[in-house]
Protein backbone atom coordinates (compact mmCIF):
# COMPACT_ATOMS: atom_id res chain seq x y z
CA UNK A 1 0.00 0.00 0.00
CA UNK A 2 2.71 2.16 0.99
CA UNK A 3 4.90 1.46 -2.18
CA UNK A 4 1.62 2.18 -4.33
CA UNK A 5 1.43 5.42 -2.66
CA UNK A 6 4.67 6.02 -2.98
CA UNK A 7 4.94 5.52 -6.97
CA UNK A 8 1.73 7.62 -7.35
CA UNK A 9 2.98 10.71 -5.63
CA UNK A 10 6.13 10.73 -7.49
CA UNK A 11 4.00 10.54 -10.99
CA UNK A 12 1.98 13.26 -10.01
CA UNK A 13 4.31 14.97 -8.23
CA UNK A 14 5.91 16.32 -11.87
CA UNK A 15 3.96 19.17 -12.97
CA UNK A 16 4.50 18.38 -16.57
CA UNK A 17 3.30 14.56 -15.87
CA UNK A 18 0.04 16.43 -13.96
CA UNK A 19 -0.89 18.29 -16.86
CA UNK A 20 0.07 14.94 -19.41
CA UNK A 21 -2.75 13.09 -16.74
CA UNK A 22 -5.29 15.42 -17.01
CA UNK A 23 -5.03 16.03 -20.88
CA UNK A 24 -6.18 12.63 -21.05
CA UNK A 25 -8.40 12.39 -18.26
CA UNK A 26 -10.28 15.78 -20.13
CA UNK A 27 -9.74 14.58 -23.72
CA UNK A 28 -9.56 10.41 -23.51
CA UNK A 29 -7.15 8.29 -25.25
CA UNK A 30 -4.12 9.96 -27.20
CA UNK A 31 -1.11 9.00 -29.33
CA UNK A 32 2.09 10.08 -27.89
CA UNK A 33 2.58 12.17 -31.24
CA UNK A 34 -0.41 14.02 -30.32
CA UNK A 35 0.77 14.63 -26.92
CA UNK A 36 4.15 16.24 -27.76
CA UNK A 37 2.48 17.95 -30.06
CA UNK A 38 0.87 20.13 -27.45
CA UNK A 39 3.42 20.02 -24.80
CA UNK A 40 6.20 22.17 -25.57
CA UNK A 41 8.62 19.14 -24.53
CA UNK A 42 10.09 16.70 -26.32
CA UNK A 43 9.05 13.70 -27.74
CA UNK A 44 11.65 11.56 -25.79
CA UNK A 45 10.71 13.60 -22.42
CA UNK A 46 7.01 13.02 -22.98
CA UNK A 47 7.56 9.04 -23.58
CA UNK A 48 9.36 8.76 -20.71
CA UNK A 49 7.15 10.77 -18.49
CA UNK A 50 4.63 8.62 -19.51
CA UNK A 51 6.88 5.85 -18.32
CA UNK A 52 6.71 7.06 -14.81
CA UNK A 53 2.78 7.48 -15.35
CA UNK A 54 2.52 4.05 -16.52
CA UNK A 55 4.56 2.51 -13.20
CA UNK A 56 2.17 4.10 -11.74
CA UNK A 57 -0.96 2.68 -13.25
CA UNK A 58 -1.97 6.01 -13.64
CA UNK A 59 -1.63 5.28 -18.03
CA UNK A 60 -2.29 2.33 -20.06
CA UNK A 61 -0.69 1.78 -23.18
CA UNK A 62 -1.74 0.14 -26.58
CA UNK A 63 -0.01 -0.37 -29.52
CA UNK A 64 -1.87 -0.25 -33.09
CA UNK A 65 0.45 -0.04 -35.84
CA UNK A 66 3.52 1.97 -35.14
CA UNK A 67 1.67 4.44 -32.53
CA UNK A 68 1.12 3.65 -29.27
CA UNK A 69 -2.22 4.94 -27.51
CA UNK A 70 -2.32 6.40 -23.85
CA UNK A 71 -5.28 6.72 -21.71
CA UNK A 72 -5.86 6.73 -18.26
CA UNK A 73 -6.57 4.59 -15.21
CA UNK A 74 -8.67 7.00 -13.05
CA UNK A 75 -9.10 4.03 -10.34
CA UNK A 76 -5.40 4.18 -9.58
CA UNK A 77 -5.78 7.26 -7.54
CA UNK A 78 -8.22 5.58 -5.24
CA UNK A 79 -5.84 4.61 -2.58
CA UNK A 80 -4.68 8.35 -2.58
CA UNK A 81 -8.01 9.42 -2.08
CA UNK A 82 -10.71 8.62 0.44
CA UNK A 83 -14.10 9.95 -0.28
CA UNK A 84 -14.57 10.33 3.70
CA UNK A 85 -11.45 12.52 3.75
CA UNK A 86 -12.19 14.46 1.44
CA UNK A 87 -15.83 15.38 2.35
CA UNK A 88 -13.92 15.73 5.50
CA UNK A 89 -12.08 18.43 4.22
CA UNK A 90 -14.34 20.03 2.53
CA UNK A 91 -16.96 20.48 5.11
CA UNK A 92 -14.37 21.78 7.85
CA UNK A 93 -13.25 24.36 5.37
CA UNK A 94 -16.87 25.55 4.76
CA UNK A 95 -17.07 25.60 8.79
CA UNK A 96 -14.92 27.69 9.02
CA UNK A 97 -16.07 29.78 5.80
CA UNK A 98 -19.84 29.70 7.59
CA UNK A 99 -17.65 31.41 10.73
CA UNK A 100 -16.66 34.36 8.66
CA UNK A 101 -19.56 34.71 7.17
CA UNK A 102 -21.76 34.78 10.88
CA UNK A 103 -18.86 37.16 12.01
CA UNK A 104 -19.92 40.07 8.85
CA UNK A 105 -23.77 39.41 9.63
CA UNK A 106 -25.70 41.52 11.33
CA UNK A 107 -26.33 40.26 14.92
CA UNK B 1 -29.75 -2.13 10.92
CA UNK B 2 -30.33 -3.89 7.55
CA UNK B 3 -27.72 -5.15 5.26
CA UNK B 4 -27.95 -1.62 2.79
CA UNK B 5 -27.60 0.43 6.02
CA UNK B 6 -24.13 -1.72 7.18
CA UNK B 7 -22.49 -1.11 3.99
CA UNK B 8 -22.96 2.96 4.34
CA UNK B 9 -20.83 5.08 6.67
CA UNK B 10 -21.35 9.24 7.93
CA UNK B 11 -19.15 11.86 8.54
CA UNK B 12 -19.99 14.40 10.97
CA UNK B 13 -18.20 17.50 12.20
CA UNK B 14 -19.45 18.94 15.13
CA UNK B 15 -18.67 23.21 16.57
CA UNK B 16 -19.85 25.62 19.06
CA UNK B 17 -20.47 28.58 17.16
CA UNK B 18 -20.37 31.76 19.37
CA UNK B 19 -23.71 33.14 17.63
CA UNK B 20 -27.43 32.01 18.23
CA UNK B 21 -28.98 29.38 16.40
CA UNK B 22 -31.49 32.16 14.62
CA UNK B 23 -28.73 33.97 13.07
CA UNK B 24 -27.12 30.45 12.23
CA UNK B 25 -30.51 29.62 10.66
CA UNK B 26 -30.46 32.65 8.01
CA UNK B 27 -27.38 31.84 6.90
CA UNK B 28 -27.93 27.93 6.75
CA UNK B 29 -31.24 28.60 4.98
CA UNK B 30 -30.82 32.21 2.90
CA UNK B 31 -30.00 31.39 -0.57
CA UNK B 32 -27.98 34.66 -0.92
CA UNK B 33 -26.33 33.75 2.79
CA UNK B 34 -25.98 29.99 1.42
CA UNK B 35 -23.90 31.62 -1.56
CA UNK B 36 -21.36 33.32 0.64
CA UNK B 37 -20.16 30.27 2.87
CA UNK B 38 -21.35 26.79 1.14
CA UNK B 39 -21.94 27.17 -2.66
CA UNK B 40 -24.32 28.80 -5.81
CA UNK B 41 -27.64 27.62 -4.73
CA UNK B 42 -31.25 27.96 -5.46
CA UNK B 43 -32.06 26.68 -2.16
CA UNK B 44 -35.47 27.21 -0.42
CA UNK B 45 -36.40 26.45 3.29
CA UNK B 46 -39.78 24.21 1.83
CA UNK B 47 -39.62 20.50 2.41
CA UNK B 48 -39.98 18.62 -1.63
CA UNK B 49 -38.39 21.61 -2.71
CA UNK B 50 -35.71 20.45 -5.25
CA UNK B 51 -32.41 22.30 -6.04
CA UNK B 52 -29.24 22.27 -6.78
CA UNK B 53 -25.70 23.72 -5.64
CA UNK B 54 -23.25 24.65 -8.21
CA UNK B 55 -19.59 24.28 -7.92
CA UNK B 56 -16.41 24.75 -10.83
CA UNK B 57 -16.94 22.01 -13.00
CA UNK B 58 -13.51 19.93 -13.27
CA UNK B 59 -12.96 17.10 -16.01
CA UNK B 60 -14.98 13.79 -14.83
CA UNK B 61 -17.61 16.14 -12.73
CA UNK B 62 -19.98 18.75 -13.84
CA UNK B 63 -20.36 20.38 -10.59
CA UNK B 64 -24.12 19.71 -10.05
CA UNK B 65 -25.37 18.39 -6.52
CA UNK B 66 -28.55 17.57 -6.70
CA UNK B 67 -30.83 17.57 -3.32
CA UNK B 68 -34.25 18.21 -2.28
CA UNK B 69 -35.64 19.53 1.40
CA UNK B 70 -36.23 16.73 3.73
CA UNK B 71 -36.65 18.45 6.81
CA UNK B 72 -37.32 22.18 8.06
CA UNK B 73 -37.74 22.90 11.66
CA UNK B 74 -36.64 26.79 11.88
CA UNK B 75 -33.71 27.29 14.02
CA UNK B 76 -33.40 23.65 14.57
CA UNK B 77 -33.15 20.95 12.19
CA UNK B 78 -32.52 21.04 8.30
CA UNK B 79 -31.97 18.57 6.26
CA UNK B 80 -31.58 17.96 2.46
CA UNK B 81 -30.72 14.95 0.05
CA UNK B 82 -26.96 15.61 -1.84
CA UNK B 83 -26.66 13.60 -5.10
CA UNK B 84 -23.40 13.86 -7.28
CA UNK B 85 -21.78 11.51 -9.69
CA UNK B 86 -24.37 8.51 -9.07
CA UNK B 87 -23.60 8.68 -5.36
CA UNK B 88 -26.21 9.37 -3.12
CA UNK B 89 -26.35 10.87 0.40
CA UNK B 90 -27.90 13.14 3.04
CA UNK B 91 -26.76 15.96 4.99
CA UNK B 92 -28.37 16.85 8.05
CA UNK B 93 -28.01 20.26 10.33
CA UNK B 94 -28.93 20.17 14.25
CA UNK B 95 -28.70 23.81 15.67
CA UNK B 96 -28.82 23.21 19.90
CA UNK B 97 -28.29 26.59 21.80
CA UNK B 98 -26.04 26.80 24.48
CA UNK B 99 -25.00 29.03 27.45
CA UNK B 100 -22.62 31.29 24.77
CA UNK B 101 -24.24 30.23 21.21
CA UNK B 102 -24.92 26.99 19.56
CA UNK B 103 -23.56 23.66 18.98
CA UNK B 104 -23.94 22.82 15.22
CA UNK B 105 -23.51 19.72 14.16
CA UNK B 106 -23.58 18.21 10.43
CA UNK B 107 -24.21 14.51 9.29
CA UNK B 108 -23.60 13.38 5.87
CA UNK B 109 -24.89 9.84 5.89
CA UNK B 110 -25.45 7.51 3.35
CA UNK B 111 -21.79 6.90 1.89
CA UNK B 112 -21.53 3.75 0.20
CA UNK B 113 -18.73 0.97 0.66
CA UNK B 114 -15.05 2.01 1.02
CA UNK B 115 -13.96 0.48 -2.59
CA UNK B 116 -17.03 2.17 -4.23
CA UNK B 117 -16.64 5.51 -2.78
CA UNK B 118 -12.93 5.66 -2.94
CA UNK B 119 -13.38 4.93 -6.67
CA UNK B 120 -15.91 7.76 -6.89
CA UNK B 121 -14.16 10.13 -4.64
CA UNK B 122 -11.04 9.07 -7.29
CA UNK B 123 -13.23 10.32 -10.02
CA UNK B 124 -14.85 13.37 -8.51
CA UNK B 125 -12.14 14.99 -6.54
CA UNK B 126 -8.91 14.15 -8.12
CA UNK B 127 -7.95 17.28 -10.03
CA UNK B 128 -9.93 19.91 -7.41
CA UNK B 129 -7.68 18.12 -4.85
CA UNK B 130 -4.67 17.61 -6.64
CA UNK B 131 -2.90 19.85 -4.57
CA UNK B 132 -3.62 18.05 -1.24
CA UNK B 133 -3.17 14.86 -2.04
CA UNK B 134 -0.28 14.60 0.54
CA UNK B 135 -2.75 16.13 3.16
CA UNK B 136 -5.62 13.96 1.86
CA UNK B 137 -3.59 11.08 2.20
CA UNK B 138 -1.81 11.58 5.50
CA UNK B 139 -5.81 11.22 6.85
CA UNK B 140 -5.23 7.31 5.48
CA UNK B 141 -4.35 4.25 7.94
Amino acid sequence: MQAVADSLFRALSDPTRRAIFERLARDGEQTVHALTDHSGVSQPAISKHLGVLKHAKLVRDRREGRETHYSVQPQALAPLIDWMSVYGAFWRDRFDQLENLLKRMDK
Amino acid sequence: MNNAAAQTRSLVIEREIPHPPEKIWRALTQSALVDEWLMKNDFQPVVGHRFNFRSTPVPGWNGVIDCEVLVVEPNSRLSYSWGTMGMESVVAWTLTPTKDGTHVRMEQSGFRSEEDAAYKGARWGWTKFIGNLERVAGGLE
